[in-house]
């Protein structure tokens, strides 16, 4: 029982040394990291793939390093174009450790390497952004400006191990008070538009109206020419449908117009005649010869 | 986060025991902590300390109950089967099962039931791969659903994302939301951190790129279609830049208007431009209601004008056929038919007439200087009048 108990409390002991000495010398790098390998506090070793690593026991240590993408959002800077318009910028800019080494010994970590790479891409910014103009920000120069900048900051970041993968304005906004006298002036173009449309609308309004009226004086005054014209063809026919019928004996239809207009003009009954018993008439009122009384 | 570390969770429940029992059982089969390589640089703490409490039970267990080297063995079995037991995980219909060998991207699996070598040999992770994740940038809905509300009243404006420049210097105000799956389960996990903010400010940055080659009338109106084919190419282009392993599925503008303080002037643009198009339907109403009348009233004008012409032309050929008759006779026999004509129409004249008849032959006492002219019309109210003309009528 006792050589047994001791059988296994040295086993016991054995297996504890054992992963001890495994767990100090063994150790993983994931796919998102990498590792320094330091030696009482000097590196030794850089290790960039993933997997299953081993080092010397407890007189080395391991720094494990982020090997994806990395983040820096500087604080919003706010800069000076050429056209000496402000302009909130809020940049964002990529990084990778591409040298931990350098990494380690420059930095040492990314909460430091952050805080440089901050002011490292606003001044870039201010720099960069200071010689455009608010248009080339916005337009498409954009993306030459972002690659300027880019360039710019990478050359600073070799210092700390890291590449610059990319630097981007995320906001490029205008400062408020400025913001203030850019919707002062959109409105001010609003309402330009708005009395133009309405203006315009009068505008239309009248020339459709005063068109419509002078179309339908114009219709109607023609109406009124062909009216008249047809109206003077009617009498010139009927003039000369009457001339053609009476031209042969003028005297005759002296004679019997003269009839008819007695006719039509004495007929009504208020009309009171003082005769002369001497008209032909009466020719033979007085004889019945008719021959004697009148001329 | 979209996706768990299920092959951890598996992990640990059999973790529990193996330290106490392994380890105090000495020389009992191949005990957990042989095998795994001290379990990792973090995780080395812990262990130690696990270890002194296992050891401390087992000593107190000893007395009591499993005495022999058997006993042991056996147990020390049963754990290191449970332990291989733990290495089945499930990969879900909307997930990829990615396995790590000492943190080493080993395989990338398929739904269905899978095995892994146990912790901590082989680690995985399954993130959702066919779920579509949205952003929402410029505002925040009300609702944690995924599906699209448009202007609801939940919905919370972020001014701070929303207002952006425009080319022409104009400010507009443009919620959009975007729509990702992962594309590459590997890339997304490791090669970018965070990569849903990654998404969130590449996509602001897209969108403000694209707006800021935009001006703001075509923006707010019909180039919203290619605001969001353009930011989508280029965000996918950032994304792939940084391999994030993210494909961007849908940019949708919520929105694109103009900001608050402008709004009302844009509002009385629209309705000045309106009040313009009702201006012009009233004046074209009036023109189509008076030119219509207009030729109304020219053709009663025409035609009237036409009717007089062809009655006058038609009166006059009745006057001129009946006076070409009566002219005819005339011309048989002039005498008998003018005397004819001429006692007719006197005949017919004097009927119808008051006639005083006054003798002007020289000798004959005319009437004349008794009587007033006036006086002799049935009309005049003087008191010879009526007589007179009583007597004169027949």
């Amino acid at each position: 029982m006792n050589a047994i108990n001791r059988t296994l409390v040295i086993a016991g002991l054995a297996v504890v040394l054992g992963g001890l000495l495994l767990s100090a010398s063994l150790f993983t790098v994931t796919e998102m990291q990498q590792a320094l390998v330091l030696q009482f506090g000097e590196p030794v070793r850089v290790i960039q793939t993933p997997g299953l690593k081993a080092k010397l026991p407890f007189i080395q240590n391991v720094v494990l390093l982020d090997r994806r993408i990395l983040d820096v959002d500087p604080p919003v800077e706010q800069v000076i174009l050429s056209d000496q318009k402000r302009l909130d910028v809020d940049a964002f800019a990529r990084y990778r450790i591409t040298n931990p080494l350098k990494f380690y010994q420059s930095v040492g970590s990314e909460m430091i390497v952050e805080q440089r790479l901050a002011s490292v891409v606003n001044s870039a910014l201010r720099r960069v952004l200071g010689n455009v103009t608010l248009l080339a920000v916005l337009s498409q120069e954009r993306t030459k400006v972002m690659s300027d900048i880019k360039g710019e900051v990478n050359n600073e970041a070799k210092d700390f191990g890291v590449e610059i993968v990319d630097v981007r304005i995320r906001r490029a906004d205008l400062p408020e008070e400025t913001s203030q006298s850019i919707f002062a002036r959109m409105r001010s173009e609003r309402e330009r538009d708005a009395a133009e449309a309405r203006a315009q609308g009068q505008e239309q309004s009248q020339q459709i109206r005063s068109r419509a009226d002078r179309e339908r004086t114009v219709i109607l005054a023609e109406a009124q020419r062909d009216a008249q014209k047809a109206r003077g063809e009617g009498d010139k026919s009927a003039l000369k449908i009457i001339s053609d019928a009476t031209a042969k004996d003028a005297q005759f239809y002296a004679f019997y117009r003269s009839l008819e207009a007695y006719r039509n003009a004495l007929r009504t009954e208020d009309t009171t005649l003082v005769l002369s018993p001497n008209g032909d008439f009466f020719r033979y009122f007085g004889s019945i010869s008719g021959g004697v009384a009148g001329q | 986060m979209p996706w768990s570390n299920q092959g951890g969770g598996g992990g640990g429940g059999p973790w529990g025991p193996p330290p106490g029992g392994g380890s105090g059982g000495g020389g009992g089969g191949p005990s957990p902590w042989g095998r795994p390589p001290g379990g990792g640089g973090p995780q080395a703490p812990d262990l130690e300390d696990l270890l002194r409490k296992g050891q401390e039970k087992f000593r107190q267990m000893l007395p009591g109950g499993v005495g022999s080297g058997k006993g042991v063995g056996l147990v020390a079995l049963a754990l290191a089967l449970l332990w291989l037991a733990s290495g089945f995980y499930r990969v879900l219909p909307d997930e990829q099962g990615v396995v790590l060998r000492f943190g080493e991207w080993v395989r990338t699996e398929p739904p269905g039931l899978r095995y892994h070598w146990p912790n901590p040999v082989e680690t995985v992770f399954t993130p959702k791969v066919t779920r579509v994740s949205r952003i929402e940038i410029g505002y925040r809905s009300g609702g944690g659903t995924t599906e699209v509300r448009r202007g609801t009243t939940t919905d919370r404006d972020v001014p701070d994302e929303s207002l952006m420049l425009t080319g022409d210097e104009n400010i507009i105000d443009v919620d959009f939301t975007v729509f990702w799956v992962i594309k590459d389960a590997g890339k997304y996990l490791f090669k970018v951190r965070d990569p849903e903010a990654t998404v969130k400010k590449a996509a602001e940055s897209a969108m403000r790129e694209v707006i800021g080659r935009t001006e703001l009338q075509p923006a707010l109106t019909e180039a919203r279609q290619q605001i969001e084919t353009s930011t989508g190419q280029l965000l996918q282009h950032m994304l792939d830049e940084y391999q994030t392993g993210i494909q961007v599925t849908q940019v949708q503008l919520q929105k694109a208007d103009p900001p608050a303080p402008v709004v009302d002037a844009f509002n009385d643009v629209q309705r000045a431009r309106a009040d313009r198009e009702r201006l012009r339907n009233e004046a074209e109403a009036y023109r189509n209601d008076i030119i219509p009348r207009a030729r109304g009233d020219a053709e009663r004008l025409s035609q009237e004008a036409q009717a007089y012409r062809e009655q006058v032309v038609s009166l006059a050929q009745g006057d001129a056929s009946r006076y070409t008759a009566i002219y005819n006779a005339y011309t048989q026999s002039k005498e008998v038919v003018s005397r004819r004509m001429y006692l007719e129409t006197m005949e017919q004249v004097l009927k119808g007439t008051n006639k005083v008849i006054v003798d002007t032959t020289p000798g004959a006492q005319g009437v004349i200087p008794y009587l007033q002219l006036p006086g002799l019309t049935h009309t005049t109210p003087s008191s010879t009048a009526p007589t007179i003309s009583q007597q004169q009528r027949r």
